[in-house]
C-alpha cells in the first residue's frame, strides 16, 4: 500500500514526490517552517486588519456569547434550519427512491418519465425553485403553517431527490451483475431481483455519497434567507442590522454551518473506510455524484485500489 | 399565449442570462486560478502548506453560499468600506463574482486533487524508472494523466457554478435571472407557472450541453488502463 510506505502521507503525495532523502528533507523542513509562518501571517494580517476598522470591539462580539441572543434568534433559526433540512432529507430520499427505481424500470414509458424530470430538476438552480414556490404555493395552495418553510422544502426535494435518484440509479448499475443474475436465477422477476436484492445492497454502498448529500441540503436550506424564511442567515442578519455587527454575525453563522456540515463531512468518511474494509472488491463508489467531497475520496481509494 | 409572449418585449430575459453568464465566466477563472494554487499546496509534501489548502477547503465548502455572498456585499463592502471600483452596480456585480470565485475555488482544488489521484503509483515508478526527473516526470506523465482524470468533476463544478451564479440576487445583482424573474411573477399572477418554466428550460438548455461535453470529452480523452 502506498499509504504504508511513505508513513501516512496522502496518495497524491507519493505519486508526485519520491520519498525524501536527507538533503530533500532538510529543504522541506525549512520550506514548511516558512509555510507555518505564511499561515500565522495571514491570520494575523485578517485579526489586525479587521482591529484596525474597529471589528474586534468586545462589545461587536458580545452578543454572541449571551444567552438571550442565542435563545431568542440563534437557536430559533437553527431549529428552522434544521427542521428544513431533515424534511428535505426525509423528502429526498423517498422521492429518490421512487424516480431512482423508476429510471431502473424495463417499462420504456416510466423509464423516460423519471429521466425526464431527474434531469430537469437537476439542472434548474434551487434557488429559481424556491421563488417561484414561494409565490406558487402562497397564491394557489393553502398550506398549515408557513409558506415559506414548504417552498424551501419542496426545492430542496425536487433538487436533491434527483441526485438521490442518480445515486441510486449508478449504486445499482455498479453492483456485480451476478446478483442479478443469482437472483433471476433462483426463479425472482426482475422487479424482486430489485427490491430484494439490489436495492438493499445500492443503498448501503451509496450512504456515505447520501451523507455528502446530506451537507448540500443543510447548506442549501440557507437560500431560504432570500424569500425571508426565518432559517439561522435570516435571524442573524435581521439581528445584527440594527446592531452593527452584521459582519461578526455572518461569522459566527458561518462556524456553526461549518461545524455541522465538517462533522456530517467525517461521518460520510467514517461510513466510507467501514464499507470499503467490508466490501473488498470496490465496486461501492457511486460513478458521478455531483461535487461532495465523498466522491473524490471514493475515486481516488478506487484508483488506488485498481493498482494494487 | 398572448399573454405569455408579452413578457418577452416587457422584459428582458435573454438580458437576465447574459449576467448569469458573465457572473460564471469571470466567476470560473478566479476560481481555477485560486483552485489549482490550492491544489497544489495540498498536493506539495509540506506539510503546513498542505495544512493551509486543507483548511480552506474544510472551511469554504461547508460554509453555505449564501452566507459567504452575504458577507462579500454586507461585511466587505458594507461594514469595511472594500469595493471593487466602478459604479455602484458593477462592485455588487464584482463582490458576487468574488464570492462564486472563493466558493467554488475549494471544489476546483478537490476536483483537480482528485485527477492527480487516478494516476496509479505504478506511472509515477515507471517514470522514474526510466530516469525522468521531477518536472518530466510530471510534465511528461503524470500531469497529462491527472488533467483527464479531473475533466469530469471540472465539469462537475461548472455546471453548479453556471446554477449557483443566480445566487448573486443576495448579492444585490438585480439583473440576473433569478431576480428578474422573482419580480415576473410578482408582477404576472396569472402567468407564475409558464414565467418559471421558461426560466428553467433557460437553464436547462444552458447546463445540459455543458454535461454532454464533459461526458464526450472525458470518453474520447479517457486514459486506457
Amino acid at each position: 500500500m502506498a499509504l504504508e510506505e511513505t508513513g501516512g502521507g496522502t496518495m497524491s503525495n507519493s505519486i508526485l514526490f519520491d520519498t525524501p532523502g536527507p538533503k530533500a528533507r532538510r529543504r522541506i523542513l525549512i520550506i514548511n517552517i516558512l509555510g507555518a509562518l505564511l499561515a500565522v501571517g495571514i491570520v494575523a494580517w485578517i485579526f489586525f486588519g479587521l482591529a484596525a476598522k474597529g471589528q474586534m470591539q468586545p462589545e461587536q462580539w458580545d452578543d454572541f456569547v449571551q444567552g438571550s441572543t442565542w435563545k431568542n434568534y440563534l437557536l430559533p433559526g437553527l431549529l428552522n434550519t434544521v427542521k428544513a433540512a431533515i424534511l428535505g432529507i426525509i423528502g429526498s430520499v423517498i422521492f429518490g427512491l421512487v424516480f431512482g427505481v423508476g429510471r431502473l424500470s424495463q417499462n420504456k414509458l416510466i423509464n423516460g418519465v423519471c429521466t425526464v424530470i431527474v434531469e430537469f430538476f437537476r439542472a434548474v438552480p434551487v434557488l429559481l425553485m424556491i421563488v417561484f414556490f414561494n409565490v406558487f404555493f402562497s397564491r394557489s395552495l393553502e398550506l398549515p403553517g408557513d409558506t415559506a418553510l414548504w417552498a424551501v422544502v419542496a426545492a430542496l426535494i425536487f433538487y436533491n431527490g434527483s441526485v438521490v435518484a442518480e445515486l441510486v440509479r449508478s449504486g445499482v448499475h455498479n453492483l456485480p451483475k451476478g446478483q442479478r443474475e443469482a437472483g433471476i436465477a433462483i426463479g425472482l422477476t426482475r422487479g424482486m431481483s430489485l427490491r430484494h436484492i439490489e436495492i438493499p445492497q445500492a443503498l448501503v454502498a451509496m450512504l456515505p455519497a447520501l451523507i455528502g448529500q446530506f451537507v448540500v441540503i443543510l447548506k442549501d436550506s440557507a437560500l431560504g434567507y432570500i424569500i425571508s424564511f426565518n432559517e439561522l442567515l435570516f435571524f442573524a442578519r435581521t439581528y445584527s442590522s440594527p446592531n452593527g455587527n452584521v459582519l461578526q454575525a455572518l461569522i459566527v453563522t458561518a462556524v456553526i454551518f461549518i461545524l455541522i456540515n465538517f462533522t456530517l463531512g467525517k461521518i460520510a468518511e467514517l461510513v466510507s473506510k467501514r464499507l470499503s474494509t467490508r466490501i473488498k472488491k470496490d465496486k461501492n463508489a457511486p460513478a458521478v455524484v455531483g461535487t461532495t467531497a465523498v466522491t473524490f475520496a471514493e475515486t481516488g481509494s478506487q484508483a488506488g485500489s485498481k493498482d494494487q | 399565449m398572448e399573454n405569455y409572449l408579452s413578457i418577452f418585449t416587457e422584459y428582458d430575459i435573454p438580458g437576465a442570462f447574459w449576467v448569469n453568464i458573465q457572473l460564471t465566466f469571470w466567476a470560473a477563472i478566479g476560481a481555477l486560478v485560486l483552485g489549482t494554487i490550492l491544489a497544489l499546496l495540498r498536493i506539495s509534501p509540506v506539510a503546513s502548506f498542505q495544512a493551509i489548502g486543507t483548511s480552506y477547503v474544510n472551511v469554504v465548502r461547508n460554509t453555505p453560499l449564501t452566507i459567504i455572498i452575504l458577507f462579500a456585499v454586507l461585511a466587505l463592502y458594507g461594514q469595511l468600506g472594500f469595493t471593487l471600483g466602478g459604479d455602484f452596480q458593477a462592485n455588487f456585480f464584482r463582490l458576487a463574482v468574488l464570492g462564486l470565485a472563493v466558493y467554488h475555488a475549494a471544489f476546483v482544488c478537490e476536483a483537480i486533487r482528485s485527477g492527480v489521484n487516478t494516476v496509479p503509483l505504478g506511472q509515477a515508478e515507471a517514470a522514474r524508472a526510466i530516469g525522468l526527473s521531477f518536472l518530466p516526470a510530471a510534465r511528461l506523465v503524470i500531469l497529462p494523466q491527472a488533467f483527464r482524470g479531473a475533466i469530469v468533476p471540472l465539469g462537475n463544478t461548472l455546471i453548479a457554478l453556471i446554477k449557483n451564479s443566480t445566487v448573486a440576487a443576495v448579492g444585490s445583482v438585480a439583473t440576473e435571472s433569478s431576480s428578474v424573474m422573482k419580480t415576473m411573477i410578482e408582477f404576472r399572477s396569472d402567468i407564475v407557472i409558464p414565467i418559471f418554466l421558461t426560466f428553467a428550460i433557460g437553464f436547462v438548455i444552458i447546463v445540459i450541453p455543458v454535461g454532454l461535453l464533459t461526458t464526450w470529452l472525458s470518453k474520447k480523452l479517457a486514459v486506457a488502463r
